[in-house]
């Protein structure tokens, strides 16, 4: 047994779990799959006094669809998203994402809320997320609050969650019929961190376009240079290369050439795959 | 401590157990149930893969804790399993192992990805496999005895037996 002493509680509210969490003095730490917070504490890295299971949280597993939006529960597993549980999957495109992320016995446990609540930099649903315009609902001990996940994920392990509070789940706009998308993402072998990922959205013919690197800098970053030129006329690969560096330079400036070229690689795969749809 | 009722292989089991105690450490020392083998204790490897509710697992990022009332299978529930039947069988006759360490594993996620994918190619084996790692083989046979099982058990559902 690797991870060092803790204790551990599994609550039934969500009102119980922020009790917990923002306890005064309390080095707790949420689990709810624990894929990503297991190894971690397997290595030591992470040191909780006290882990709060929210694994038993049944209004977190909830997924609904109105006309306008889909609200994915923070419980949802990888795996629910890939077999396509979800009442829209937004043309595919999360369904796509879905089926990349690690292996499949670690998409059956993990979970859209924890990965968006961990913040890895080579994560594929804070980027995916921002990419589609979808908000975060968070719950503390005193209010409900919804943020923009371009704007929760603040940095490399870092959003804007308070002690006493977890994700209750996500709101993503319901794309238009005609919404195309592309997608892709470079590791060293299926499964592992990404070292590039790449999401492009076009909303609609003709609507509004959205572009997001991740695993390139300590959050995903949008591309709104690359997302303004799509469908202006100036927008032949020369075109759209001169604009990614130019983002890319701007956003998530990089040390290394090969992964400059990386970066401009996965963008431009994304932009083509979308614009083949 | 915690007291910890779950049912494993199908037989009611409680114990008191540490918070910090993983599923892989309690099936394998509490229980005594070494057929789950623990190669890296964090996600990597893929050796010590059950179900929980029917669902693969890495025992090693579960805790004990966490399995509260629910049914966990390793290899050693999977006896008379129809499909792990006949993988067990193409594993043997093709040589599908070498120093045995990783076969547990590579067993249960063979059944699962063969309950998922019918009749699966070798590209799809290799890549629902890719979380499973050997060190011996090179794969090679462990994919080709994968393959085969899939068909033997396609044929027969074909046939309607």
């Amino acid at each position: 047994m690797k991870p060092a002493p803790f204790d551990y509680v599994k609550p039934k509210s969500v009102a119980e779990v922020s009790a917990a969490l923002g306890a005064e003095g309390a080095n707790a730490a949420a689990i709810a799959g624990g894929q990503s917070l297991l190894p971690m504490l397997s290595l030591r890295v992470a040191l909780p006094d006290l882990l709060v299971d929210i694994g038993g949280l049944d209004e977190l597993k909830q997924v609904s669809a109105t006309a306008d939006t889909i609200y994915i529960g923070a419980l949802t597993t990888h795996a629910a998203i890939e077999d396509g549980r979800l009442p829209d999957d937004c043309n595919g495109l999360m369904r796509m994402v879905a089926s990349k992320i690690s292996y499949r016995a670690v998409r059956n446990h993990g979970t859209i809320g924890g990965s968006v609540a961990l913040a890895d930099p080579a994560a594929d649903w804070p980027g995916c997320l921002m990419a589609l315009g979808a908000q975060v609902r968070v719950s503390g001990r005193a209010t409900v609050r919804r943020q923009p996940v371009a704007d929760f994920v603040q940095g490399q392990y870092s959003t804007t969650l308070a002690a006493d509070e977890i994700i209750l789940g996500f709101d993503v706009p319901r794309p238009d019929p005609g919404t195309r998308w592309g997608f892709s993402k470079v590791v060293r072998k299926s499964g592992a961190f990404a070292n590039s990922i790449a999401f492009a959205v076009a909303q609609g013919r003709g609507g509004p376009v959205s572009v997001v690197l991740a695993a390139a800098a300590p959050r995903p970053c949008a591309l709104p240079t690359v997302a303004e030129r799509i469908g202006t006329g100036k927008d032949s690969e020369d075109d759209l290369r001169s604009a990614i560096v130019a983002d890319i330079a701007a956003h998530a400036p990089q040390d290394d050439p090969y992964l400059v070229r990386l970066h401009i690689s996965t963008v431009l795969r994304a932009l083509r795959e979308m614009q083949g749809r | 401590m915690k007291t910890l009722t779950l049912k494993v292989n199908d037989v009611d089991v409680t114990q008191v157990v540490e918070p910090r105690e993983t599923l892989a450490d309690f099936l394998r020392e509490r229980l005594r149930l070494t057929a789950t083998h623990l190669g890296c204790e964090h996600g990597a490897c893929g050796a010590c893969t059950v179900t929980i509710d029917g669902v693969a697992t890495r025992s090693c990022l579960r805790l004990a804790v966490m399995c509260e009332g629910q049914s966990v299978t390793t290899l050693e529930g999977m006896e008379s399993d129809a499909t792990m039947d006949v993988l067990r069988r193409h594993f043997h006759t093709g040589h599908a192992l070498q120093c045995g360490f990783c076969t547990p594993g590579m067993l249960m996620m063979a059944r699962d990805i063969l309950l998922r994918i019918p009749t699966p190619d070798p590209a799809t084996v290799r890549q629902q496999l890719s979380g499973q790692i050997c060190r011996c083989t090179g794969y090679a046979n462990i994919v080709a005895a994968i393959v085969a099982a899939g068909r033997e058990i396609g044929g027969r559902r074909a046939a309607g037996a």
